[in-house]
């Protein structure tokens, strides 16, 4: 039984030019401990259609769906208020740039003890205590004292600790990461991914995780969907998505990987895709 | 073969300027690197942020002038410092930068972006200076009708492409190409570096290859070069450099790359598979 199912969400920008469409009835599900990969290049959409479930898209953009379950509930029929009370608890989120995701006025510490202040009615102290905990749990050094520390005195993969604290404060049932480790050095970056997986084990809550990177979708999903121009392309369990890729596009990703050459050139998109992939 | 460019212990210093907080202090960003790369070939320069890659490739470009060491191309020693590079020299040297939304003026047509190295550097009537735009701009998989066009019409392998033509527009033997596919889509990334491929053939041209990502410098490196806090750590051809890397950082930076192959994701789904059952 799946945590979350959408069936057919589309999202609509209006521009100056015209409804723009970055999502195109896209079906996404996800399983209590399991990891989602979404995959895709820019504009795929992969980014958008995980922010209109977090209900965090601009006022120019129209979500529309059949339906959007998070464990039993229509997400799209709660009000703002019933609504809160899941996102940002239930299902919370990480970001690209650690560093932007932290308000830079306010230590790290008062920023996570904030989240559960609001969230779970602790108090100052009890937040403290627990901030010192969650500090440990994802490998901060010195908890006690880097919690008085601003974003900008600590590392970009200390932020994206300090974000994954923060995400899994409340013990969510889903956590949705987007591209968490792309601004970060690979050293860093491998270690956030097995971060990631081993809070994900312990917690036993649902991961999707939003990248572009086939190495990080190697390395960590149990189940991927391909993404293109806001069209899911493929869905498939991760080993066989690399094995046997069934859609031309899957296959064009794959031999664009320089670690997969075979000649002394790449083959591209439009190789497999026709012109369309290659504008 | 010839060898294009030579470094010798270059070292770069940076001074901090003390203020109402800080106390001065000088930074070596770059801790004596030695090179020779010859013609035709690319060295790869592989690191992480902080590792001074991008610092030695600005020496490399002729762009900052380095505190200690020599610097030579084709063996001739220069320093900027001393001696303000001739128009000969500069056209012998160019650089692509990493991001092709900043490397371009947002208010200057494609047809300037190339023609004004030619306008700087030579003397060839304006006529000369089209034509050549015209067909670099073909060469590197556009098209002329671009020539009037701004950079903001272009997406992101497009510019890159730009910023690639406009390199070459003087002929140079040697390009520094300060990680030149990483804010690239993978198969636009495939696309550039095949791009890249041709027209070292093509021109044989020599490349010093900025990038932290050791599948595209396996891919396109003859020789690497790894660098971490400064320090030139290991260097090699690259079959030695990848089968036997042998300094504990470059081990833990290829331990570090996520495996795309399908054992490895064999081992993994069974590894969870097993913890599941429990």
């Amino acid at each position: 039984m799946p945590i979350l199912t959408i069936r057919n969400l589309t999202v609509r920008f209006a521009t100056a030019t015209g409804a723009f469409t970055a999502v195109d009835g896209i079906d996404v599900s996800v399983s209590p401990r399991e990891v989602l990969a979404i995959v895709g290049e820019s504009g795929s959409g992969k980014s958008v259609s995980m922010l209109a479930v977090m209900g965090l898209l601009p006022d120019t953009a129209t979500v529309t769906a059949d339906e959007m379950i998070f464990d039993g509930t229509d997400l799209l029929r709660l009000s703002r208020a019933e609504r809160r009370r899941i996102i940002g608890r239930e299902i919370t989120m990480i970001f690209q740039e650690p560093i932007a995701s932290l308000n830079p006025s306010f230590t790290v510490g008062f920023q996570i003890e904030e989240v559960l202040r609001l969230n779970l009615g602790m108090s100052r102290r009890e937040a403290h205590a627990r901030a010192i905990e969650l500090f440990q749990a994802v490998g901060i050094p010195e908890p006690a004292a880097k919690i008085q520390s601003y974003p900008h005195q600590m590392s970009g993969g200390q932020c994206q600790r300090v974000m994954i604290a923060m995400a899994i404060a409340t013990n969510p049932r889903l956590l949705i990461a987007d591209e968490p480790t792309t601004a970060l050095d690979v050293t860093i970056q491998k270690q956030i991914l097995d971060l990631l997986m081993k809070l994900q084990e312990e917690h036993g809550m649902a991961l999707i995780l939003i990248t572009h990177d086939m190495g990080v979708v190697a390395e960590t999903a149990d189940r991927v969907v391909v993404q293109y121009k806001g069209r899911k392309m493929e869905e498939a369990d991760v080993l066989s998505l690399f094995e046997a890729p069934q859609h031309p596009y899957t296959r064009a990703l794959l031999s664009a990987l320089p670690e997969n050459a075979t000649g002394d050139r790449l083959p591209t998109v439009s190789d497999f895709f026709g012109a369309e992939g290659a504008q | 073969m010839s060898i294009v460019v030579e470094g010798n212990a270059l070292t770069q210093d940076y001074f901090v300027a003390g203020g109402l907080f800080g106390k001065a202090e000088t930074i070596r960003a770059v801790k004596g690197a030695s090179f020779a790369v010859e013609k035709g070939r690319t060295l790869a320069i592989v690191g992480e942020s902080g590792s001074g890659k991008s610092t030695l490739a600005r020496i490399i470009a002729l762009i900052d002038r380095q505190s200690g060491g020599t610097l030579r191309i084709d063996g001739d020693e220069v320093d900027i410092g001393t001696r303000r590079p001739s128009p000969a020299l500069r056209s012998k040297v160019q650089m692509v930068f990493q991001n092709p939304y900043g490397s371009l003026n947002p208010r200057q047509k494609i047809g300037n972006v190339l023609m004004e190295p030619l306008q700087l550097n030579t003397d060839l009537p304006a006529a000369e200076r089209r034509t050549r735009a015209e067909a670099m701009l073909i060469k590197v998989g556009l098209a002329p009708e671009h020539f009037n066009r701004y950079p903001h019409m272009f997406s992101g392998g497009q510019r890159q492409r730009i910023a690639i033509a406009r390199a070459l527009m003087l002929n140079p033997d040697l390009l520094v190409l300060d990680e030149p596919v990483s804010a690239l889509d993978l198969s636009v990334q495939a696309q550039v570096l095949n791009l890249l491929a041709d027209l070292q053939e093509e021109f044989g041209l020599t490349y010093v290859f900025i990038s932290h990502d050791l599948s595209v410098v396996r891919y396109i490196a003859d020789e690497v070069m790894v660098m971490n806090k400064g320090e030139v750590v290991e260097q090699g051809s690259r079959d030695t450099v990848f089968s036997n890397p042998q300094h504990p950082y470059t081990r833990q930076l290829f331990a570090a790359t996520p495996e795309t192959d399908i054992e490895a994701i064999r081992a993994r789904v069974a590894r969870r598979r097993a913890l599941h059952a429990h």
